[in-house]
């Protein structure tokens, strides 16, 4: 998924005007702690500082650039949500003067032994703020089509990415990508040492894209709607499969974009199933999957055959360093089997 | 005139000096004196307004109007890196009237109507936002335009040319990370930055005395620790404004790096409506001290003083009274520009 990311931002910086690609260790030599800049052609080392990198994605968007900027981790994001919440109100407080081209792209979740701060989860967080774009893909294929969408967007977007999956292998390839993954590593990939002379072959990279807004059926069922993003996708894919046996047939909605998020298709796939169960790994206390939960209530109550369900983070400061520890804080697949079963099976 | 560097205590200019040798061509010391004047009836007016119920809060600049005058003279106006972008922070109505806008709009924006050109009747007094003059949206937070400027300096230093990034801001925002932040990123080695950093300095935050809370003799002098040239003026004396900033600015435009320019300036009527916006009588204020300075100079009268006065008091009743029955924005008009369309 980094080299998805990569690619995604060449062809960004090379056809769809996006001018800065900036944060810490974004540029050479590391390109990014997950590599997901190396190579670029406009990437650049900020200084350490979270807010400055937010308030200067903000300057270059206000002058008609349009910059990328990283946050390293997410956990380190949370002492600039007053400038994020003023970059999603510059085009409502000036009136549609002013709009902000410009992508914050940031790893969240847990998966890394990452301890209580390379762990946190922001989609709580940002889906919160007014006037952001929010996507997270979980596969590959979607990371470079969300991020040709997030280049193309005339508003802010925050991409978010799911630190856990960013070394994993798609089943699908992008468009250019050569079949052979050791191929493309030697192209695009730099050197272990001195890298003051590599520069990257690309493929031939083509302007696929995911559109924003729109999520996707991953697996289709009938006996229950899962509805999930980001790290606990694939693992409600897994579950859902291996619960067939068990007779309960799960649909699978990757959910892609937070928001604006795709009620159309969550509520065709609830209307159908009677039974919603919504996982996420942030906290559970005003928790996304709480929002989704309060809709479908709202407008779906008389569709519904069990109570909507939400499986999310507990409710602690952080995620420990501990194998027990990060397995107890956030769903692993054993939860999410659990709570498929338990929904499948409540009594109507 | 009275020198804010002297703290209260008055001092002239020099008597020496010979009428002739005026120190800006007088039309200019003419132009800025109106300007001065046609600002503090502005904001006069904004005041009587927020009294009389015509508007929910007052903030503004009186005051200032000695250093953000010049200012507004001196800025390269237009839209695009060509020209200055300008980050204020809500006490700059003065730099505005002396760039040429017209006053019905911070009046329309006092009285929150749909016509309020800068947020559509959504933000206080004094929150400019003007594209066609790259003056980005003011926000009420006192300290978050000092990142965001260096964006807008980074493309300028991309774009070439001699436009620049100008940031204002006041003393109590610099105890901020953000003010930080803004002397770090305008002075990256090799990578300075085209951009006019200005504290206008008036000493208190709210209720707060800057000097109880802030220890460094000048906030210029923080300048120093990132190789920035910098200064501290007497804000309240337009000829030491616009000769610091003619200086200023020819250093950021020609040499494309950063300038921290310090100005001593009042707060004359309090931090805002929410402390009563009265007027205070323990500050110099800089147009009557001005006004002293032209008649000992003989450039200007008395006479001419008032009448200057008295005109702008005038236009500004008028324009409050054409405002206060335009209509409130719609009720549905908050779903509008959430987004912005793809062009």
């Amino acid at each position: 998924m980094a080299q998805a990311i990569r690619m995604a931002l060449h062809y960004a910086e090379e056809n769809l005007g996006i001018s800065d690609v900036f944060g810490e260790d974004v540029g050479p030599p590391l390109g990014g702690v997950f590599t997901t800049t190396q190579g670029l052609r406009t990437a650049w080392n900020s200084p350490l500082d979270e807010r400055g990198i937010i308030g200067v994605a903000t300057g270059l968007a206000l002058a008609g650039q349009h910059p990328v900027a990283e946050i390293q981790f997410c956990d380190y994001l949370f002492n600039s949500i007053d400038l994020l919440k003023l970059a999603g109100g510059t085009h409502w407080a000036s009136n549609g003067e002013w709009n902000l081209p410009m992508v914050v792209k940031t790893p969240v979740g847990s998966g890394i032994r990452g301890s209580i701060y390379h762990s946190h989860s922001f989609d709580a967080t940002i889906t919160r703020i007014p006037g952001w774009k929010v996507v997270i893909p979980s596969t590959p294929l979607d990371a470079y089509g969300l991020m040709i969408s997030a280049c193309q967007e005339p508003n802010p977007v925050m991409y978010l990415e799911p630190k856990a999956l960013l070394r994993m292998r798609g089943d699908e390839l992008i468009p250019g990508e050569p079949a052979d993954d050791r191929t493309l590593s030697r192209m695009i990939d730099a050197p272990l040492g001195d890298r003051t002379g590599w520069t990257p072959r690309w493929p031939p990279l083509e302007p696929y894209s995911v559109p924003i807004g729109k999520a996707k059926i991953v697996r289709e069922g009938n006996r229950l709607t899962v509805v999930s993003y980001g790290r606990t996708l694939p693992l409600c894919v897994k579950a859902a499969g291996g619960l067939r046996d068990e007779g309960i047939e799960a649909e699978v909605i990757d959910l892609r974009t937070l928001y604006p998020y795709d009620w159309e298709m969550l509520k065709a796939s609830i209307q159908k199933t009677g039974r919603v169960l919504f996982v996420n790994e942030d906290t559970e206390i005003t928790n996304f999957g709480e929002h989704l939960i309060r809709r479908t209530t709202d407008q779906l109550f008389y569709h519904l055959l069990a109570p909507p369900r939400l499986l999310a983070g507990k409710f602690v400061p952080g995620i420990g360093l501990a194998d027990s520890l990060e397995m107890a804080s956030v769903p692993q697949l054993p939860d999410v089997s659990a709570a498929i079963r338990s929904l499948a099976t409540e009594e109507a | 005139m009275k020198n804010a560097l002297e703290g209260s205590r008055v001092i002239r200019m020099p008597q020496s000096e010979a009428p002739a040798a005026l120190p800006l061509d007088r039309e200019l010391l003419m132009k800025m004196h109106d300007l001065m004047v046609k600002s503090r009836a502005l904001e006069e007016r904004m005041i009587q307004m927020y009294r009389q119920g015509h508007g929910y809060f007052w903030i503004g600049g009186p005051g200032e109007e000695a250093f953000n005058v010049p200012l507004g003279l001196l800025i390269k106006k237009g839209q695009g890196l060509d020209y200055d972008y300008l980050h204020f922070h809500y006490r700059q109505s003065a730099t505005l009237m002396a760039m040429g806008e017209d006053p019905i709009g911070a009046l329309r924006q006092m009285k929150n109507t749909a016509t309020d050109p800068y947020s559509g009747g959504r933000n206080f007094a004094g929150h400019f936002s003007i594209k066609r003059w790259n003056l980005v949206p003011v926000s009420s937070p006192i300290e978050v335009q000092y990142p965001m400027a260096p964006g807008t300096a980074i493309a300028q230093k991309r774009h070439g040319g001699d436009g620049i990034t100008i940031v204002t801001g006041g003393d109590a925002g610099t105890a901020e990370g953000d003010f930080a932040s803004c002397l770090v990123w305008s002075s990256r080695p090799g990578n300075e930055l085209p951009i006019l950093i200005i504290v206008a300095n008036n000493r208190w935050g709210i209720s707060t005395a800057s000097s109880s809370v802030q220890g460094p003799t000048n906030i210029s002098d923080r300048g120093k620790a990132f190789n920035i040239r910098s200064k501290t003026i007497d804000g309240n004396d337009p000829v030491v404004s616009y000769q610091a900033l003619s200086e200023a600015m020819a250093y950021v435009r020609r040499e494309r790096k950063p300038f921290l320019l310090e100005a001593l300036v009042s707060r004359l009527y309090g931090h805002s409506s929410a402390s009563g916006a009265n007027f205070v009588s323990d500050e110099i204020d800089c147009i009557p001290a001005y006004e002293q300075w032209l008649e000992d100079k003989g450039v200007a009268t008395r006479g001419h003083f008032n009448e200057v006065r008295a005109r702008w008091n005038r236009e500004m009743a008028d324009l409050a009274r054409r405002v206060r029955d335009e209509p409130p924005p719609s009720a549905d008009s908050i779903w509008s520009f959430v987004y912005a369309e793809k062009k």
